[in-house]
This record gives structure tokens, C-alpha cells and sequence, in this order.
């Protein structure tokens, strides 16, 4: 297969090695991955098996020790450091599991603060970061320090942070790992918006009802990707709801 | 479905599309693909069984109907029922028996099926979480669509349990 127009993330043999005692820790191993624009995948697997480092080095925070990796048709695996970060900042948005907002600036700054790192004018910057907030429901906490925030307040800052440049791939670590059920539902409907609003999204997930927000899943252990199923059955909904109650459509 | 339909019938009498009308309302979304055939048949056998009892009602402009109320034995029948604490299907018997005979006889890789398990499941919990976020759906509906969701959220890290277990072997 040739290199695809409309591929996200073209990945091919991209590996990830650690020098262990004696033999290597194959944490990813000779990955293969296309995700087009406007997929919604999601990757399980058993603790360990490499899910997160994979999400990591294709966003640029770890680096392959071999492979090669493309984002948005850009070959990217041999990029610098300084390149990669710039690119990194206007194309991927990142959520995390711990959130990883600055304790010390509100949620607005936090989340205007990629947008003034790329060049974003402070007025600019401001607008769109309200309207994130108001469009993940917390427009009203936009002067909050992080440490006035609940869990699921926190986490839709940093789902705005992560989309304020409009960026080419989202990717969620483990993105409900610290939220009670409530919350989860809550960050669930909005990356279901996403999906809906054909955002490319990679979500890294324990959780099921976070993998069944996307349309594909991606299985791995140790380091590969073990299955690559469509989760869109393409059932009608009443074939849905007839499945649900047990009987016959 | 019969008991729900006698309970609806002990709150008070109804005709056959009356009923239908409000099982329909109870269930939500599933009501959508409720069979009407089986109303009709359901309250045929609750009649013979004694614990319906039907009245044929004239209508000056329509042909006559008839009109359904529970008989003493069905108030009876439906307390009973809402009192029993049974619970259908607790154990996944059948896969865990699935994932043994796969594993005794090499037929089958129990790892394999564990995989093609979680496909499903994940499948349906998108099929219905996605109907429970669709916001024509009440309240009352998305109860019984999140009961689900939790059922097969509950199945799915059951299969983690078995993915490591049969791992380890």
C-alpha cells in the first residue's frame, strides 16, 4: 500500500526497544498502523502489552528506535526535537489521565496556552479558549485555578487545551483513568461529539465503555497489534434495539 | 412482558392498543420494536389462564371492543412477581465452559475466543450507548439502555480476567 492522502498516522515496522537485563523490552514492536481523518479508534490490551508507549510515540513523546512513522502525510521519525514539538503543538492534543494542567494558571489560561505558543494573538487566544469552555460546559469555572476544579471539570479543560488548535489528532491516555461514573459519562458524550464532528481521535483504554465510543479497535500484546475490528456492526436501530431486548428484529 | 402487562391491567382496565400504547411508553427506546402480535396473543393465554377477564364493550361508530381488566387471581399473580428476587442469568456459564473445552481440546484457542467475545460485546456496548445518547430518548428510557450498558461493561472486564488467567497457562 501506498502512502495514503487522507492517513493521520501512518506508522510501518515503528518499534519501540529498551535495553533490559539481557534480553531487550520490546514495549512496541514493528507496528503497522493507518488511522485515516475522521477515524475514531480506540486500543486495549493488558496492562503492559505497550498501549501507552504506542500513543506516546505517536505523538512524539517518546522517540521509535525503529520504524517509520508519517503524521498527516509529514515523515516525522526523523525529525528533531525542536521540529517535533513545533509540530507537535499545532497538530496532535493530547489527554492525559492525570490531566496535566499548570497548577498556577486558571482553566481559560491553560487552555489559550497552545494557542499563544503557536503564534496565537492573546485576543485570539482568549476567544476560542472561552468558547471551548463554554462548549464542554465549563465556561463558568474558565477563572478557576485547577485545584477548584472536580476531576471531570479538570479533564474538560485539558480536552479543551488539547483542541484549541484544532489539531490534525487527538490522543487520550487512559482519559476517564481518574473519574468517578458520572464524570466518565460526561467526557464519554464529548468524545462522541468529536467522533460525531469526524475529529481523529486515538483513545488508550482500560475502560470499555471509553473503547466503544470509537468505531475501531485495535487489540495489542506484548508490543503488536494483535486485532484491527470494525466496532460499527452496521445494525439498523431497530435491529439494535430488538437486540438489546432479546428478541427478534 | 406477561406479568408487566397484567400489572398495567391491576392499575386499571384497558383494551388491547391502549395497552400496547403504554408497555410501549414503559420500555423507551425498546418499545420501538415492540411485537404487537405478542400483546394480543399475551393476553389470549392470560384470559384462559384465569387471570385476565374480558368484557366486550359497543361502540356506536366502530366495531365492538374488548376490554381487559385482572381478575383477583391476576392481582395475585402480579404481587408474587414483583416480589420474587430472582435473578435470570448471573453466570457466564457457557463461555467459561466455552473457554475450558477450547483449551481440553485443542479445538480452539481460548485466547481467540476471548478476542472474538470482546469484539461483541464492545460492539453492542457502541450500538447502545450510542441510543441512549440519542437525546429523543426520556429518562425512564435511558435507565433501562445504561442497565444494559453496565451489564456488558461488566462482561467485558470479566473477559480481561479470563484474557490474563488463560494467559498465564
Amino acid at each position: 500500500m501506498d502512502a495514503e492522502m487522507n492517513a493521520v498516522i501512518e506508522a510501518r515496522g515503528l518499534s519501540r526497544h529498551y535495553p533490559g537485563d539481557g534480553t531487550p523490552v520490546r514495549a512496541v514492536d514493528s507496528v503497522d498502523l493507518v488511522v485515516e481523518r475522521g477515524e475514531a479508534v480506540s486500543v486495549m490490551g493488558p496492562s503492559g502489552c505497550g498501549k501507552s508507549t504506542l500513543l506516546h510515540l505517536l505523538g512524539g513523546l517518546e522517540r521509535p528506535t525503529a520504524g517509520e512513522l508519517r503524521l498527516g502525510g509529514q515523515r516525522v521519525d526523523r525529525l528533531s526535537e525542536t521540529a517535533w514539538a513545533r509540530l507537535r503543538r499545532r497538530n496532535v492534543g493530547f489527554v492525559f489521565q492525570a490531566f496535566h494542567l499548570v497548577d498556577e494558571l486558571t482553566a481559560v489560561e491553560n487552555v489559550e496556552l497552545p494557542a499563544l505558543l503557536v503564534g496565537a494573538s492573546r485576543r485570539t487566544a482568549r476567544r476560542r479558549a472561552v468558547a471551548l469552555l463554554e462548549r464542554l460546559g465549563v465556561a463558568d469555572r474558565a477563572g478557576h485555578l485547577p485545584d477548584r476544579l472536580s476531576g471531570g471539570q479538570r479533564q474538560r479543560v485539558a480536552l479543551a487545551r488539547a483542541l484549541i488548535n484544532e489539531p490534525l489528532l487527538v490522543l487520550a491516555d487512559e482519559p476517564t483513568g481518574n473519574l468517578d461514573s458520572h464524570a466518565t459519562g460526561e467526557i464519554l458524550k464529548l468524545f462522541a461529539e468529536l467522533r460525531e464532528a469526524h475529529q481523529t481521535l486515538l483513545l488508550v483504554t482500560h475502560d470499555p465503555r471509553v473503547a466503544a465510543v470509537a468505531d475501531r479497535l485495535l487489540g495489542m500484546r506484548d508490543g503488536s497489534i494483535v486485532e484491527d475490528t470494525r466496532l460499527d456492526g452496521g445494525l439498523s436501530r431497530q435491529a439494535v434495539l430488538a437486540q438489546i431486548a432479546g428478541w427478534e428484529a | 412482558m406477561r406479568e408487566a402487562m397484567l400489572a398495567l391491567l391491576a392499575k386499571e382496565p384497558a383494551h388491547g392498543y391502549e395497552l400496547r400504547q403504554r408497555l410501549s411508553r414503559a420500555l423507551g427506546p425498546i418499545g420501538e420494536v415492540l411485537n404487537p402480535g405478542q400483546v394480543y396473543v399475551t393476553l389470549s393465554r392470560l384470559e384462559k389462564a384465569g387471570l385476565v377477564r374480558a368484557d366486550q364493550v359497543a361502540q356506536t361508530t366502530a366495531p365492538d371492543k374488548k376490554v381487559y381488566e385482572a381478575t383477583a387471581a391476576g392481582r395475585e399473580h402480579v404481587t408474587a412477581w414483583l416480589l420474587d428476587a430472582s435473578w435470570p442469568k448471573v453466570a457466564p456459564v457457557e463461555f467459561h465452559l466455552k473457554l475450558v473445552a477450547a483449551a481440553a481440546t485443542g479445538l480452539a484457542d481460548p485466547l481467540a475466543l476471548i478476542d472474538a467475545q470482546r469484539r461483541e460485546l464492545l460492539r453492542r456496548l457502541r450500538d447502545v450507548q450510542r441510543v441512549a445518547q440519542d437525546p429523543s430518548v426520556d429518562a425512564d428510557g435511558v435507565l433501562l439502555l445504561e442497565g444494559t450498558a453496565l451489564r456488558l461493561q461488566a462482561d467485558v472486564r470479566w473477559l480481561e480476567a479470563c484474557e490474563r488467567r488463560w494467559t498465564r497457562r
